[in-house]
């Protein structure tokens, strides 16, 4: 079952003099939903994913799973990166097993439990492959298995599949959803790509830059499978699209921040 | 299962073997010139020591009566004790090196502020002769044997500390990331991930100590001990056995050689890069 994530008034400075990369930036994920959040290039996109999954902590206010407050990383909410991040010392089958591992699950189990995932992403026949002779697609599908091995309460993914290529990305967009669905796991991603946000989500969060905060938000209503050619996914494309102009900086775009920002709060009351 | 098919096994089978051979025929052929070349320059510096009649005293020297000499040492077995002992004390100080040098070298590498603390230190200590050491490890251990021990891990903790911290520098910081997200705690982070991430290095810094242990043996083993390759050669030199002390530097390059040539089928083996 998924876990709700409730970001308390966060705000978030590298060092003590800087300017806040993130500012007062409030939410709430409900379980199994899926969220997008995309904003432009450093507005703090990461940052905010680091602190949901517990590798940073704010410096004011918190992040809460479950109303519990995160102080720690946890596989419970796992996150997956652009890279894949494997280890070359260990074959396909030991890196989706490793964080079982480290939660001293018992190796039969461990290697059950993966096998069946590796089956699910795809990897049937590479299960004992040297990792570093995989594909960039079949290398991020490994770090999937190893995310879910772990039976999180909360997906994290930070732009996972922008360094693949288009036909896989498009495989991956479709099924990471639907285990999401599946298994009711809290999904959050991170992406610079509306269509992927469009694809993959039910609400998307928009991001301004310095400081970082959300300005605005829009449900997905669509239905699943998304299909990017139907007309229900271009308008809501076209609709994300005006709303993150309106993000861009000069003042033109700082109207257009401040009357998202009354939506947002006129939608909160 | 035709007949033409029966013919044609041995010749299918033929062919590999026999490029096999040639390839192995081609990746000696420099090896063998070089060794050629040496033996060359040796002949020739025994024949002019030999013509040289201030010299003639040392013309044993040449290969010669050096092969004939190091056929003697092992046909009498008396080339196995000091390789033995010269041996054990190599291993007693790299297992020595190896204990103190990867930990330090981990810790010098994980945390920013022990590198910078120990840097000037370290560099300086470096560059001190492991055989500088000798009085003071005289004066600190009772047995000779020990002291030359000392004297090896002085030589090997450096590079091994210096390939290790360089080593764990050079981690994929995601690495750390993804272990951390995945539950990790400090010791499996050790265990799974830094140190097989290091054991190439590891290996490498452990080569490089080999070399300049082996190197540093010999005139440590020159002082005070009853026992191995140095003091073979001393020996040999105060009892004017030229030749014997030709075949004693002879078995003394071709361990190092072979120390070496272990070290470095060790870093392939443990070696996760595809090339
Ligand atoms: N460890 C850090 N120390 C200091 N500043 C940092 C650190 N990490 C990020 N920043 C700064 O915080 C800002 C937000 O960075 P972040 O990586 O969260 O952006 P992002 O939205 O993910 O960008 P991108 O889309 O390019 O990945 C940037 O200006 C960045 O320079
Ligand atoms: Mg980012």
């Amino acid at each position: 079952m998924g876990a709700s994530i409730s970001l308390d008034f966060i705000s978030h400075k590298f060092s003590a003099s800087a300017e806040p990369t993130l500012k007062d930036i409030e939410n709430r994920i409900e379980p199994s939903e899926l969220v997008a959040l995309i904003g432009r290039s450093g507005c703090g996109k990461s940052t905010l994913l680091h602190m949901m999954a517990g590798l940073l902590i704010p410096t004011e206010g918190c992040v809460r799973i479950n109303s519990h407050q995160v102080a720690k990383p946890s596989a419970k909410w796992n996150m997956m990166f652009q890279k894949a991040s494997l280890y070359p010392w260990m074959s396909v089958k030991e890196n989706a097993a490793l964080g079982l591992l480290f939660d001293g699950v018992p190796k039969a189990e461990a290697a059950e439990r993966v096998d069946t995932l590796l089956d699910m992403v795809g990897l049937s026949d590479k299960k004992n492959a040297n990792v570093q002779s995989l594909s960039g697609g079949q290398q991020q599908r490994v770090a999937l298995a190893r995310s879910l091995a772990t039976d999180p309460e909360v997906l994290l993914l930070d732009e996972p599949f922008s360094a693949l290529d288009a036909f896989t990305r498009t495989q991956l967009q479709e099924e990471v959803p639907n285990i999401c669905r599946e298994r009711g796991i809290t999904m959050v991603i991170v992406t610079h790509d509306i269509d992927e946000a469009v694809a993959m989500a039910d609400r998307v969060l928009i991001m301004s830059q310095n400081p970082g905060r959300i300005v605005g938000e829009q449900k997905v209503g669509l239905p699943w499978p998304r299909r990017h050619m139907d007309a229900g996914f271009q308008a809501m494309r076209d609709e994300l699209m005006q709303q993150f102009k309106g993000t861009d900086t000069g003042l033109a775009g700082r109207n257009a921040v401040e009357s998202d920002e009354s939506n947002v709060a006129k939608s909160a009351a | 299962m035709s007949t033409s098919n029966s013919q044609s096994i041995p010749v299918t089978n033929m062919m590999p073997n026999m490029s096999r051979f040639l390839g192995l025929f081609k990746s000696l052929q420099y090896p063998a010139l070089g060794i050629t070349c040496l033996l060359a320059l040796w002949w020739v510096g025994g024949y002019m020591i030999e013509a040289n009649p201030d010299l003639s005293a040392f013309s044993a020297f040449a290969p010669a009566p050096t092969f004939s000499a190091l056929v003697d040492m092992v046909s009498s077995g008396e080339v196995w004790a000091p390789i033995g002992s010269s041996l054990y004390r190599i291993l007693a100080g790299l297992v020595w090196g190896i204990a103190i040098g990867v930990p330090v070298g981990v810790t010098v590498g994980y945390f920013g502020v022990a590198l910078k603390v120990t840097n000037v230190p370290f560099q300086f200590l470096r560059m001190i002769s492991p055989l500088a050491w000798m009085p003071v490890a005289v004066l600190a251990f009772d047995s000779w044997d020990s002291a030359i021990i000392f004297l090896i891990v002085m030589a090997t903790v450096w590079p091994i500390i210096f390939s290790t911290a360089h080593g764990v520098r050079r981690i994929d910081p995601n690495w750390f990331k993804v272990a951390r997200n995945l539950g990790a705690s400090g010791f499996q982070m050790l265990s799974r991930i830094i140190l097989p991430a290091i054991m190439t290095d590891v290996m490498a810094g452990i080569r490089l100590a080999v070399g300049v242990a082996w190197v540093v043996l010999v005139p440590a083993e020159y002082l005070g001990v009853t026992s191995g390759l140095g003091y073979a050669i001393n020996d040999a030199r105060d009892t004017l056995a030229y030749d014997y002390l030709a075949a004693v530097v002879l078995v003394i390059g071709i361990i190092g050689y072979g120390l070496d040539t272990v070290c470095s089928v060790l870093i392939k083996r443990f070696n996760w890069h595809v090339e």
